[in-house]
This record gives C-alpha cells, structure tokens and sequence, in this order.
C-alpha cells in the first residue's frame, strides 16, 4: 500500500519578472545563486533533510532548465521507488485544457497525483527564498494544534510590514485575521508563503473553489477556510529567510556569502544544501590573480582581479580582467582588461575585452525604473558584448549584442539593450 | 559494447610510503576533486563499456566507500553495472589474491557469465583518457591475442617501475621485461590490456592450475612467443601513482593549463564521486598563485604552487608552497608549509613549520584535536 504522511508540492511554474532579463529565459527557481547552487536547491534540500522524499514540482514558464538540473532528483537523493521528486507540467483534458491560472489552481490539477500517495498532509512551498528549514518541526506544530492550516510566518521589523501579508493571532498563535500589504500594520508576523494543509481540508477547498479564476492560495484558499471556521495557525520561523525577488535583494543575498562568518552559512556539516553538480574539477587560481573576498565555484580560471564578488563554476576571468562586487553565473567569460563594477552576469555570457561595465552617474531606468534599480548591470544568459565597450548603471543587456548596437561604444546609463533572438 | 571491464585495484606499493598506510593507491585523491581510479572508471563509462569489476584487496575501505554508489560513473545499471569483489573464503579457496592472475581466477565466474565477447583490463592508478574502443579496433584488425597499451616515455628515469617492452616493426611484442635493472627501450606497459573473454578464461585457468599467479610475468611474459600480443601506442597524457614522487609531479601536472585543459575541459569529462561541498571561499588576507583549489576550501592566507584538495581550511597568516594538501585538512594560523604532502583529515596547529626538500617532499601526518563547530 502506498502511503506518504506528508508530500511536498513545491511551485516552481513563476517567471519572477522583477528579476528583469535573469529571467528572460529561465524560471525564477532555476536562476543560480551562491557561486554553485540554483534558488530551487534550498526547497528541495529542506524536503530531503526534513524527511520529505516525495515533491510534486510545478512547472510552467520555461521550464527547460529545471528539468535538466531536478532529473530524477539524484542530488537530493529524491531518486526513489516509490515517491521522490515529480516535474509536473500544465497538461491538456479530455474536456478542456488550461495553464495553470494561480497557485491553488496549479496544485488543483494535479489532485490525482497527491492522491496517488494517500497523504494525510500537504506541504505548498514556493521557488523563490534562500533558507533552510525542518518542515517536520512545523508539521509537528500542525499535529499539536490540531490544525487545518498552518502557515509559516516570520517576525520582520515593524516599519517594513506594510510590505509583506501580516497575520494576527491569538495568544495561542491561531490566526484571527489576515492583512495584506497594510498600511498600518498590527503585526510584524509576515507569513512566508509556505503552508501545510491536513489533506481532507485542502481536497475540498480546491474542489469548491475549482470555479475560481486564477484561484490563489493566499487571495482565495486560505481567505475561504477562515471565514468557513477551519482552524488556521501560524507557526513562527526564527531564521534565515531571504527573499530573492528583485534584482537588488538577490545581489544583496549573495554579497551575504561573502562575510567572513556569513549569517547564512552554507559551511556548516548540519542542514546540506545540496545541488546537480555538472561541474566537478577544481579551480584554477593563475600567478598573477587576485582573489579578495570572494567565493569561486568548481572549475573556474582565475587570471584577473576578484574583489568582493560571487563566481559560479566554470568561469573564466581572463588576465587584466577586474571584477569588483558582483555576480558572474557558471560557464561566463570575461575577456582581458575588462572592468566590472557591480554586475549581476548570468550564465553562459561572453564579455569582451577592454570593456568597462558599471560606470558613470547613477540614472533611473528608463524603460523599467523599478527593475533595474542601486546601479547595478544586469547581463541576461548568453548575452554576447563585444569588446571595448562601456556601459552604465541601473542597465540591462540581453541577446547577442555587436558594436553597432552601442552609440560611440557606450550604453549611457539607465538605458536597456534587450536584442530577441537566439544568438548563433 | 562488445566488452567488460576488470579494474585490478588490489595493489599496495611501498613507495607510497606512508600514504598508502591510509588506502589502497586506486583511492588516492588526484588533482583536487578526484581518486586516481575516478579516470579508468570515467574512460569505462565514456568507451560504453557498461560492466565493469573492480577487484580489491589492499586496505579497502576508502576505495569501497569511494565506490559505494556507481551512480557518479553512470554505472547505476540494471544492465551490468559496477561489482566490487574483494576475496572471500569459499569451500574450495582460503587464499587472499596471490596476484593479478590469481584475483581474476578467483571471479572466473563473472567472466563466465558475461557473454561480451572482449575484457578491457586495467589498472586503478593511472591517470589519462582513453576511447577502448580504439585499442579494440586495434586488437581486432591486428588478429591479436592479447593486446597491451603502451607508452612511449621521454626517457626512462626509473625503468624498475614498469615493464619495459620491445616491439618489432608490426607492433608485435616481441620483448617484455618487468621491472628491469637496466634498460634501453623506452616504450613501457601502461597496464591496460585488452583480450578475447574466452581466452583470457583458458589463460587464466592454465595458469592457476599450474599455481601461477601473475597476470604480466605468468601470461604476458611466459606466452610473448606463443600468442600474438600486441602492442597499442597511446600518444596523449598518461601518468601513473605508484611512488611518493610519481604522485607529487602527477597532481602538480594539472599546473599545466595543457593537461588541465585537456582533462578538465576537453570531451569526455572524467566523472567523481559528488560531495556536496560549498564553493571555495577567500577571506581577506587570502593570496593565492598559480594554484589549484577545490570545493569546500576556506583561505586566509598565502598559498603558492600547491593543490589544495577539497574542505582545506587555511588560517590566517600562513604559507603554503609547492604542496600538496589532502581532503579536510584544517591548517592553523601562521603556520609554514613547503615542499610537503599533508595527508587528508589532518589537523595541522597553528604557528608550526613544514618544510621538505624539493625532490624529497615531507609527508605531514597528524593527528590534533580539532575544534569543530
């Protein structure tokens, strides 16, 4: 008889549009993070390492990177006979076929595959934080409140709760109210969208509300089992949880690793983050490279300056090249002599030599002033700049760009350089 | 493919010297983030070769632990796979392995039972890349019996190592001497060997029927003149462990950016057991030249010409030159290490000093509480 406590259904189908062209062509999950690992890691190492060996992962916006890094879930040892780790896709019906229109409405179409292991809890997980977890202390919690609903929240500072979805409770931390987005909050407990469900509740719930449009865990779900009595509680995290949303918190995240004891410490025996490893030879630290405050991943050639920055593997900084307070993703070239001031380069990028990226007054965005925001540079994946070009702050490039497309060899600041196509 | 594999990975040798007191040479770490027997089982697994024995004897454990999943060699099969075969005591043989010749008599049943028509037999201490497919082809079009890859060297410095081998203008073999005093052929026996399956079950029978045990001396050597055994040129990079200084030039090799390049970045890739290991991390204080570094690694001071194998926590104000540091050392603060191979799980203390000699590296062994968090 098939039987799981507890499965995980972990979303991963979001573009993250405000992580800008680092999406362009990858889900938000799928983006790298910490010189080796992909955002997704942390989830599905919390599952494996909470007991959690059966995760349904959602998938929609361009999926192709995940399914080669999930597989059949090696890394995380989520390979299994009878659960593991499942990539599931929006899929045509006999009657109709449909994306998947919301959160809830992406987990209610796949009713049939948590059946199948004949749950008695449902852990919702969301693609998008850096943190690590015990989903059993939380599902223990769950168990010892009776609960319908838990959800898991996180005290942040007053002053910033108007920006998450605050929860009040009683004195026995059962929810009586939800807020969202307040402008006067009366609670610093913000929930972190992560939620177990007792199976019967969340069953029902899906199957009423299946007429919904765009149904939604937080907006409709949630909100619906409150009103009807379910008991709804919240459980608080008291650790390391960051949200890797925008362009500037993801930088800050990564910059975090650096610190000499960084508060999130990727270091420690207890609580592995584990990841698809495609790059296994060591790295390379030439005669006259420099490397000052910095983590490098697997494989990389170091023959120019690192200063504060993040590397993943494979990454090549030819000599003279100088690299100061960024982020360059696996198997990205940067050509000799070239300066680097506080870039975010995806994957696979070739930056020519002589360039210079990050430079000038800081401008707004033009096109995008909330995306491309604290002056960084943002290189989307298999983006191609061509040699001795300079480029400004508070900019995005993607696509296989030439000469051409820089007015006197220069992208003034604030402005953006999106080229569509595949480059050959 | 139309062959299996046999890994002789039983070896010890004493040139090693304290090194091997630790593990069989098949499980020596090679060039920061591999064991030497990661680049035979790699060339297996890339020459589709998807069934493959490794027979062990020597101090085992790290190799079998090495070797606990063969999912990282792509050899989690249902079809073939990987076998580890250490000896056993069986009603009819007491006997540990008495050599090469002996290890695989004793596992004639897995040869028995393949029905692959070839065996690739090699050893677990070499490190190079090679198609086994070609020396198949080789061995095919040259009608051989036995066919042996071989190498020719610049100049022989130490021919007591290997056999040493003579070949006649068709590539028969027509001298094989192992381990000569003095020698003035420079073209020597890598120890990878290809032959038919059914022959090589009657060599091997014969053999031990008349209580011989060495696969090079008791069939290469004895049977040079009767069966046609060849010889296979191989022209790229080969090295093979099997002394202190063998193993110091091997890992301080992939200095080079040709053998790094060739091995690290060149189809086919060489496949390792994964650890799971943060990237490197370079504290300020953290100077490092020409040097290789692995996952896993913290650095806080100076390190110069030295691999630095995977979780090495270096302190701060220390020096490290022309070294080799083994998995998981912890090397304390202001600490001198030159010309020296410090053995894994090491815990060096702080304010020491280090030094070997160049052509005479220290071995660095010891054992100190470490604090760990």
């Amino acid at each position: 008889m098939i039987k799981k406590e507890m499965i995980a259904m972990l979303l991963a189908g979001g573009q993250g549009s405000r992580l800008g062209v680092l999406t362009s062509s990858v889900a938000k999950p799928a983006v790298a993070f910490g010189g080796k690992y992909r955002i997704i890691d942390f989830p599905l190492s919390n599952c494996i390492n909470s007991g959690v060996d059966t995760v349904g992962v959602l998938t929609q916006y361009q999926p192709l990177r995940l399914n080669t890094h999930i597989g059949i879930g090696i890394p995380w040892d989520l390979d299994r006979n009878i659960g593991g780790v499942s990539i599931l896709p929006p899929y045509e019906k006999s009657t109709n076929a449909e994306w998947y229109t919301g959160t809830a409405n992406a987990i209610y179409q796949n009713l049939k595959y948590m059946e199948y292991y004949n749950p008695d809890y449902v852990l919702i997980l969301g693609g998008d934080h850096i943190y690590k977890m015990d989903y059993e202390v939380m599902l223990e919690f769950h168990k010892a409140n009776n609960a319908d609903i838990t959800l898991a929240t996180i005290p942040v500072p007053m002053d910033e709760a108007s920006r998450f979805g605050v929860v009040i409770t009683d004195e026995n931390k059962r929810i009586l109210e939800f807020e969202e987005k307040p402008p006067k909050p009366r609670s610093n407990l913000a929930s972190m969208g992560i939620y177990i469900f007792s199976w019967k509740v969340l069953k029902e719930a899906l199957i009423t509300l299946s007429e919904q449009k765009g149904c939604d865990f937080g907006k409709h779900i949630i909100p619906y089992c409150h009103q009807r009595g379910d008991r709804v509680f919240a459980y608080e995290y008291n650790g390391y949880w960051k949200d890797v949303g925008t362009l500037s918190a993801y930088w800050q995240a990564n910059m975090e690793l650096i610190d000499l004891v960084p508060e999130f410490n990727l270091y420690e025996e207890f609580w592995k983050i584990y990841t698809k490893s495609d790059v296994i030879p060591p790295q390379y630290i030439a005669e006259d490279a420099v490397v000052d405050r910095c983590i490098i991943g697997e494989g990389c050639e170091i023959h120019g300056e690192i200063h504060n920055s993040v590397i993943g593997a494979g990454v090549t900084i030819e000599a003279g090249a100088k690299v100061y307070d960024s982020i360059i993703m696996k198997s990205t070239v940067i050509g000799e002599n070239t300066t680097i001031n506080k870039a975010i380069v995806a994957e696979n990028c070739v930056v020519g030599s002589d360039c210079e990226l990050g430079i000038g007054e800081e401008v707004p965005n033009v096109k995008y002033p909330n995306i491309y925001i604290d002056g960084l540079v943002t290189v989307g994946e298999d983006s191609v700049i061509p040699d001795k070009v300079r480029v400004g702050k508070n900019t995005a490039i993607n696509g296989g760009t030439t000469i051409d497309d820089y007015p006197h060899g220069v992208l003034e600041s604030g402005e953006c350089l999106i080229k569509a196509g595949d480059r050959l | 493919m139309r062959a299996i594999g046999i890994v002789l990975a039983g070896g010890n040798s004493n040139r090693m010297r304290e090194l091997s007191n630790k593990r069989a040479i098949a499980a020596m770490p090679v060039a920061g983030s591999f064991r030497s027997i990661d680049f035979t089982l790699s060339n297996m697994s890339n020459s589709h070769v998807q069934k493959v024995a490794v027979l062990t004897q020597y101090n085992s454990r790290s190799l079998n632990e090495h070797l606990s999943s063969s999912k990282w060699w792509d050899f989690g099969r249902k079809q073939g796979g990987l076998f580890v075969f250490t000896p056993t005591i069986t009603a009819d043989n007491g006997f540990w392995y008495r050599g090469t010749a002996d290890a695989i008599y004793q596992n004639l049943n897995f040869l028995k039972n393949s029905h692959e028509p070839y065996v690739v037999i090699t050893s677990g201490d070499g490190v190079y890349k090679l198609d086994y497919n070609k020396v198949l082809e080789y061995h095919i079009a040259k009608k051989a019996d036995i066919t042996v890859v071989t190498k020719r060297l610049d100049n022989v410095e130490d021919s007591t190592r290997f056999g040493i081998i003579g070949v006649n203008e068709d590539g028969r073999i027509t001298e094989f001497e192992e381990k000569p005093l003095v020698s003035d052929s420079t073209i020597i026996s890598t120890g990878i060997y290809v032959i038919r399956r059914r022959q090589l079950i009657e060599l091997i029978e014969k053999s031990a029927a008349e209580e011989r045990h060495d696969f090079v001396s008791d069939i290469l050597i004895r049977y040079k003149n009767v069966k046609r055994i060849y010889a296979y040129e191989m022209n790229s990079y080969w090295s093979n462990i099997a002394s202190v200084d063998s193993y110091y030039k091997t890992n301080m090799d992939f200095l080079n950016k040709e053998i790094r390049d060739y091995f690290f970045k060149q189809y086919p890739d060489v496949y390792s057991k994964i650890d799971d290991l943060p990237p490197a991390k370079y504290n300020a204080g953290a100077v490092v030249k020409n040097s290789l570094v692995s996952s896993g690694c913290i650095i806080n001071g100076v390190v110069e010409n030295s691999v630095l194998f995977k979780k090495v926590y270096v302190g701060n104000n220390c020096t490290i030159k022309n070294s080799i540091i083994l998995n998981d050392v912890h090397i304390g603060d202001n600490t001198y290490i030159e010309n020296c191979i410090v053995e894994s799980r090491d815990t060096i203390k702080a304010n020491t000093t280090h030094v070997g000699e160049e052509g005479n590296v220290k071995i660095v062994i010891e054992k100190n509480d470490r604090y760990v968090l």
